[in-house]
């Protein structure tokens, strides 16, 4: 009997290293968690037939002397990451029967190092909001409590993990998307420096934001998955040479790194008490382990969640213009082709969708394109250079990872607004491009999770694994 | 915002979409936008947009690619044979 329970990457690699047990043992104990609890909690959308025969594969890996950490390890992957020969939807109908044509990158690197693809799970359509309630799929349920959401947009990857029905999954961020939902599961989620991962074989949401981003149930692990998904990849045009980020990483990290910025401005109304009090709790343990606490200001990121909901639905309403239901996908007849259009869109994406889409083909209207999108991007540059400025002061800038605590299924549904607020300290780091990890604190008096969360400067990821770590052990 | 406005967006997005629905976005829209409005206050004049665009174009060589033609033509909603099949546009 396997603990999946306590399990972590490198248990698992020794555990199969000293033949306790083969990788086909341990995929066999991750799909019978997936049997037991699947039906209720609603992470998975597909169990892929040939998980067995990877697990064989890596097995052989073993044999032959030629295994590295991340074989064996059974893990899961959101529906918008592209795995050969297996359905990729992005939990929409539009999409419910494309089959994938070839590996994303991501994918491409696992399968390399032999790790073991249990899966495909529940998100949000095309990662379209925070609490996995968008899909066209069904709704996933808090593992914490059921009546919950478990956050989004990648809310079946969070919620597999937290149920043990996978060792690591992988989730994918635009804005908060793999942050908050860590934050609602207990777990660590880290969204990396824009285009450390290749995103060649994602299915877009917003290119100038997305990136492939892990969760694990400890610091480690996401570090872990990281390391084998990353990397410079010719594929993605805007994927960084390996010595631009050799040359950013030597100026931006330093051997110390101890001094925490707090732009408390940004977060002293709207926050949950419980949730602020917490956040207080963590920051004090920082300081008492010897960290430099500073309170910092930053007046142009108040308006980042706004300048989100610009940019996005714009480059939402690009993006998923290939949708129109003649070479792939879901399709409907019509009177002609403009019809065939409207009608298979309309049949095909959800009400956020269609509601993103058009809000976007609104910003970036005539006459309205100047007020909003081009306005949107000049304080994107404004927010990226008033944190380069806190970064000459400070090594990490902390704020609580989502202002609330996980809320109940269908509460935020009929508000957009109230639903996108959830977000509202994802934001800056998806618009900089700079990492940031959320780290889990604790439990409220009604036992639902809560995270804090930090952001460093570009490529200093590794910091926010060694800040992690530390304090993993100091909580 | 209203009910004509979504109608061109609409149009111009190629969704069709049925009444209930524009007169549920006339409301979302004014929600929305009512809270992303907060970015005209935003100082910005001094903000030049020079992005750091450079050429990330490869040279044409031949390399393999994965993808298989069979694969790519199965995922067509109507084909006759190899061809895809569209409506009629002239």
């Amino acid at each position: 009997m396997i603990d999946t329970k306590n399990l972590t990457i490198e248990k698992a690699h020794e555990a199969i290293k000293n033949g306790e047990y083969t990788c086909r043992d341990l995929a066999l104990a991750y799909l019978k968690n997936i049997e037991e609890k699947n039906k209720e909690i609603n992470a998975y959308l597909e169990v892929f037939d040939d998980a067995l025969a990877q697990a064989d594969k890596a097995q052989e890996m073993f044999k032959n002397g030629t295994a590295v950490l991340m074989t064996g390890i059974p893990l899961a992957i959101k529906d918008n990451i592209l795995f050969k020969g297996h359905i990729a939807s992005a939990s929409s109908k539009i999409l419910e029967n494309h089959v994938a044509t070839y590996d994303s990158t991501a994918v491409k690197k696992l399968k390399q190092a032999g790790a073991v693809i249990l899966g495909r799970t529940n998100m949000d359509e095309f990662a379209m909001g925070s609490s996995t309630e968008t899909s066209a799929y069904g709704v996933t349920h808090n593992p914490y409590d059921l009546t919950r959401v478990p956050g989004g947009s990648s809310g079946g990857s969070a919620a597999a993990l937290a149920a043990d029905m996978a060792l690591v999954t992988l989730g994918t961020e635009t804005c908060g998307s793999v942050r908050e939902p860590s934050a609602f599961c207990n777990l660590v989620g880290i969204k990396p420096t824009y285009d450390t991962c290749s995103r060649h074989g994602i299915i877009a949401m917003g290119n100038s934001l997305d990136q492939v981003s892990p969760f694990g149930k400890n610091v480690r692990d996401a570090e872990i998955v990281l390391e084998c998904i990353s990397g410079y990849d010719k594929e993605d045009a805007t994927s960084t040479p390996p010595q631009v980020v050799e040359k950013v990483k030597a100026k931006n990290m330093k051997p110390e790194m101890k001094k925490i910025g707090v732009p408390w401005h940004l977060f002293k109304e709207g926050t949950d008490p419980e949730v602020m009090e917490n956040f207080k709790a963590s920051i004090e343990k920082f300081k008492n382990a010897g960290y430099e606490i500073v309170d910092i200001e930053l007046p142009y990121s108040k308006y980042s969640l706004a300048v989100y909901y610009i940019i996005m639905p714009a480059e939402v309403s690009t993006n998923l213009s290939r949708f129109d239901g003649i070479r792939y996908g879901f399709s409907t007849s019509g009177k002609d082709l403009v019809d065939v259009y409207k009608k298979s869109r309309y049949g095909g994406f959800g009400k956020e969708a269609r509601r993103r889409i058009l809000l976007g083909t609104y910003v970036l209207s005539q006459g309205f394109h100047d007020a909003y999108y081009n306005k949107a991007v000049k304080i994107r540059e404004k927010i990226k250079q008033e944190m380069l400025e806190a970064f000459k002061q400070v090594d990490f800038i902390s704020t609580p990872t989502v202002p609330v605590l996980p809320f109940k299924l269908g509460e935020k549904m009929s508000d957009p607004v109230s639903m996108y607020l959830c977000d509202i300290f994802s934001a800056p780091a998806n618009l900089s491009g700079m990492p940031a990890i959320a780290l889990p604190t604790g439990f409220s008096k009604t036992g639902l999770p809560m995270s804090i969360q930090f952001t460093a400067n570009h490529f200093c990821d590794q910091a926010l694994f060694d800040l992690g770590k530390k304090f993993e052990i100091i909580k | 915002m209203e009910i004509k406005d979504i109608e061109t967006l609409a149009e111009l997005a190629r969704l069709d979409l049925p009444a209930e629905e524009k007169d549920a976005l006339v409301g979302e829209f004014s929600g929305i936008l009512e809270y992303v409005d907060i970015v005209r206050g935003a100082d910005v004049d001094d903000v030049k947009l020079a992005p750091e665009h450079y050429n990330a174009w490869r040279e044409d060589e031949y390399t393999e690619r994965v993808f298989d033609r069979e694969s790519i033509l199965q995922q067509f909603p109507d084909r006759d044979g190899d061809f895809l099949k569209v409506k009629k546009i002239l």
